[in-house]
């Protein structure tokens, strides 16, 4: 895979390494392997490692000098084989209460595709989605895997407020806005789920790799969950991935 | 500690910056101008590390409720303490109880105050910079009181002003260096990009400054891929739009040019229909 790998200049203090342009878990896996390496070769050196679907960008913490000299090393950095202390990814499964109080584009979705609200519910949370990277908001993830029959496009004029929580759909992909926002894709549900909290140590519980499902569940047990993630006696359920 | 009596058009607690947590989505932020930030922490003696406060077009109204050292750098906004005029880019001694306010606008659009110690308001993710959903609050509010550092030593003395390059204010050539994405441009396009004079949209703030003036864009959206403080894009509409330090971490329009960071900090003191040109840095 090395060899598809472009480097290029990005300012002063960034490199921007990317791979071939398209979404696939295989160059996910590269890029997730890559930045480990990067960490443990590099520590002290960078700011931030931001991650793309297709990309991976070393942000220093000074000027590079010599770009030629810093993508060799980086290059012998990637070619480095090692078992390297690879984060524990998981499978989360999120609760989402898809009736049209909460998911308020659906029934216009389900009447656009012409299908029902339980088939679209069905096509929604039948499949496993892969969690590429957290971007656009604080807890926002890119998800990937959309059933390509809820390839719906995104509304001509965003909503200026989108509720926190709401699980929506936009284009090729879905996703959860994490906190009150504008926003242009069609709101199918809801999660009481809290994708972002800052009160947290870990402020936001997914990563880059780990995976999504969705269940759907009623508006009473929508209510059970938040009031339940209130007292804090809520756990999401949770399955390690083994890579 | 200081007290807002009055806010203005906008004020935030800003510093050097949020690092670290791209991988959850949190931007950068800090201060907009790190030039005058510079300035005005390395005049009372701070660190480079210590939060100020950025005022956006002077407006705002502090009353200090105890003694300390500040300083004022970046934009002119007439300040003046208890209603007598203050310099710029000095060491100002203020005695508890001192009332800081601003007058006509000279030049500049943001400007910092410095406090001895810096301000100290609640650190989150280590920085202390505002910004919505991280800090508790993402502006300045009437009758806010914003917790500083201690002054051991208070000396009633003001020291003189050091002089800052007016070019700060008045350059209107934004060095860059060429975008990731900027060999996707054909010849016309990117001639354009450099001989262009552009102007500044009313929609400009902490995020980003949207550009008037379009080149006609043919390039498709990328791939979602990382964007930094001072990326030029191009939108689909063949508008650009710079982006500033409280920028989203990631972005899907090609990325055309790279502002250094020295016009990032020009940049910040200009705003609506000000205009400028991009100018490619010779490596």
């Amino acid at each position: 895979m090395g060899n598809n790998i472009r480097y290029s200049s990005f300012g002063a203090h960034a490199i921007l390494i990317a791979w071939e342009a398209i979404i696939s878990e295989k160059i996910l896996e590269d890029i997730l392997s890559f930045k480990n390496k990067i960490t443990e070769f590099k520590k002290g050196r960078y700011t931030d490692l931001v991650i793309g679907y297709n990309s991976l960008t070393v942000l220093y913490n000074t000027e590079v000098v010599d770009f030629e000299r810093e993508v060799n090393s980086l290059k012998e950095i990637y070619k480095v084989n090692i078992q390297n202390n690879k984060l524990t990814n998981y499978l989360w499964e999120i609760p989402v209460c898809y009736h049209p109080e909460f998911g308020i584009d659906i029934n216009d979705v389900s009447k656009k595709l012409q299908k029902t609200n339980n088939d679209v519910i069905e096509l929604h949370t039948h499949k496993i989605y892969t969690v590429f990277f957290i971007g656009f908001l604080p807890g926002f993830m890119y998800l990937g895997g959309l059933n390509n029959e809820l390839f719906f496009d995104r509304k001509p004029n965003p909503r200026l407020k989108v509720p926190k929580g709401s699980v929506a759909i936009g284009g090729q992909q879905t996703g959860v806005y994490p906190m009150e926002s504008a926003g242009g894709w069609n709101i199918i549900g809801r999660t009481p789920i809290s994708f972002f909290d800052i009160d947290k140590t870990t402020p936001c519980f997914v990563k880059a790799g780990d995976q999504i499902k969705f269940k759907a569940v009623s508006k009473a047990s929508f209510y059970e969950i938040a009031s339940k993630l209130k007292q804090k006696i809520y756990h999401i359920t949770k399955t390690v991935l083994h890579g | 500690m200081v007290k807002v009596l009055k806010v203005g058009l906008y004020g935030a607690v800003q510093d050097a910056g949020r690092n670290g947590f791209a991988s959850i989505g949190v931007p950068i932020s800090g201060v907009m101008d790190r030039y005058s930030f510079t300035i005005a922490n390395s005049i009372v003696g701070n660190s480079l590390q210590e939060a100020v406060l950025e005022v956006v077009f002077g407006g705002m109204k502090l009353q200090f409720l105890e003694d300390t050292y500040i300083c004022i750098s970046g934009g002119d906004f007439s300040p003046k303490l208890n209603g007598v005029a203050v310099t710029l880019n000095s060491r100002i001694s203020i005695v508890k109880g001192a009332i800081l306010s601003f007058g006509k606008v000279n030049y500049g659009v943001r400007c910092y105050i410095a406090v001895k110690g810096g301000f100290l308001t609640k650190k989150v993710m280590g920085s202390s910079s505002y910004y919505q959903n991280i800090t508790e609050s993402y502006r300045i509010k009437k009758n806010d009181i914003l917790p500083i550092g201690s002054v051991n030593h208070f000396i009633k003395r003001t020291n003189a002003s050091v002089k800052i390059a007016q070019s700060h204010f008045t350059n209107q050539e934004l060095m860059c260096y060429l975008g990731p994405e900027f060999y996707l441009l054909n010849d016309t396009q990117k001639k354009k990009l450099f001989q262009q004079t552009f102007s500044i949209s009313k929609d400009n703030n902490r995020m980003g400054y949207r550009l008037n003036e379009t080149i006609k864009n043919t390039l498709v959206s990328i791939l979602t891929s990382a964007v930094l403080p001072g990326t030029v894009q191009l939108t689909p509409s063949g508008k650009l739009i710079v982006l500033m330090r409280d920028c989203q971490v990631t972005g899907g329009y090609p990325r055309v040019l790279q502002l250094t960071e020295r016009a990032i900090n020009i940049l910040s003191q200009k705003t609506t229909n000000d205009s400028f040109k991009f100018n490619k840095i010779s490596i």
